[in-house]
């Protein structure tokens, strides 16, 4: 009985971390966020863990792409305010440039 | 002054800017003072048959201040390229058609493009151009001159052109550049070519270091002209930087044409390239196009930057 206590008291728990996660997520996400202004990536290297989506914004009057070094993503042309989001799945120095200008280098770490 | 060369002489008169003529005699590009011409159909007359002429820099889909009305002001060049007595028998377009590379944009830009009288449209991509994800939606429009590399050439009136991309591959850190693949083309390309051939050489972004901090110019471009230097007449037209900037260098002339979009500021003036926003009533004065011609009498090409005023 008292190990069947134990483990209702655990599902509980993990019922309310599953509650609380959407509530979480916003703040988790801006963590994860890039802005682009007056063409540069800020931050220009930022970390996080294995899984997280990242998203770039762009606050320049011009358009910027997010381009890989290696091709795994690509975001195409982002207007002002445009947003663009890659989830990180794998651990890794991940290379980004802006392939309209490409002195704007930058680099997401997944550890 | 008597050390200065012609060409030095010719080089300060091209930055006076609105009224520049080039005429090509004897495979040496000349310059003649040509302000009169735009508005006087006898001077115009006398330019003889045109070649080509250039348009660059369109950008359309761009909407912000410094031209809500790109289209307006795209309209307002391919009126101006039309009543040029004599057509050039093609146009070439020197890249960044479209600001953001969407296929809605590229379908204004060549409803617009289809209203010049000249048929034939040699295009070289800008990087706004192959900014989409797939880089696909330019080549699917106009790959076909070049089996989709984006680079070719091809020979009119004796004249070769040669349309290069310094837009799809690019240092990291640094600058666009031309890469090793087509380095090998254009060597092939060249090779058996007497060094007599007027040539003519066009791709978006400046094939020599204008500003490299703002990314006007090619990685490699050196190699390029290394290729080039033994013929006598060479022309470089590029785009790119939204404004006239010329430099000779031995037999080759290098020159950036205006935007029919927006002005750009002077090379390292003030925090970064991008859209200059100037008093609504100067703005035509600095979009415009740029007319190469050949003339009958004699194996002369003219070059020619009208403003949009």
């Amino acid at each position: 009985m008292r190990a069947n206590v134990w483990h209702s008291v655990f599902a509980a728990g993990a019922l309310a971390v599953l509650l609380i996660s959407p509530q979480r997520a916003t703040p988790a996400e801006l963590a994860n966020a890039v802005v682009i202004k007056n063409f540069d990536f800020s931050p220009m290297s930022l970390t996080v863990k294995p899984g997280a989506t990242v998203t770039w914004k762009n606050l320049d009057g011009e358009p910027h792409t997010i381009t890989s070094a290696d091709g795994l993503f690509r975001s195409g042309a982002l207007d002002t305010n445009e947003t663009y989001s890659f989830k990180f799945d794998r651990r890794g120095i991940y290379k980004y440039v802006c392939s309209i200008h490409p002195r704007m280098m930058a680099a997401i770490i997944v550890k | 002054m008597s050390g200065l060369s012609r060409r030095d002489s010719l080089k300060c008169m091209a930055f006076g800017g609105a009224g520049t003529l080039f005429a090509l005699s004897g495979g040496v590009f000349t310059p003649i003072d040509l302000a009169f011409a735009a508005d006087n159909q006898a001077a115009a007359a006398r330019l003889g048959t045109p070649l080509f002429v250039q348009i660059s820099d369109t950008h359309i889909g761009f909407n912000k201040e410094a031209n809500p009305d790109v289209k307006g002001t795209l309209a307002k060049s391919i009126d101006l390229i039309n009543a040029i007595p004599h057509q050039p028998e093609f146009i070439i377009h020197t890249g960044d058609i479209t600001h953001l590379s969407r296929p809605a944009e590229f379908d204004t830009a060549q409803q617009l493009l289809a209203g010049l009288k000249a048929s034939e449209l040699h295009t070289v991509p800008g990087e706004h151009d192959v900014a989409d994800a797939a880089q696909s939606e330019y080549f699917r429009r106009f790959g076909q001159a070049s089996n989709n590399r984006g680079y070719y050439s091809f020979d009119h009136r004796g004249v070769h052109m040669i349309a290069l991309v310094n837009v799809m591959s690019f240092r990291p850190g640094g600058l666009g550049i031309l890469g090793d693949d087509q380095m090998k083309w254009l060597a092939a390309d060249l090779a058996a070519r007497a060094s007599s051939t007027p040539i003519v050489v066009f791709a978006h972004m400046p094939l020599w270091s204008i500003y490299d901090p703002w990314g006007w110019g090619t990685g490699d471009a050196e190699q390029a002209m290394a290729l080039l230097r033994r013929f006598g007449s060479v022309t470089v037209l590029n785009g790119h930087i939204h404004q006239i900037v010329q430099k000779v260098e031995g037999n080759i002339t290098f020159h950036t044409a205006r935007a029919t979009a927006y002005p750009q500021p002077a090379p390292g003036v003030g925090p970064g390239p991008g859209p200059l926003t100037v008093p609504a009533d100067q703005l035509a004065s600095m979009l415009g196009i740029t007319s190469v011609s050949i003339r009958r009498d004699q194996p002369a090409a003219l070059l020619t930057d009208a403003s949009l005023s």
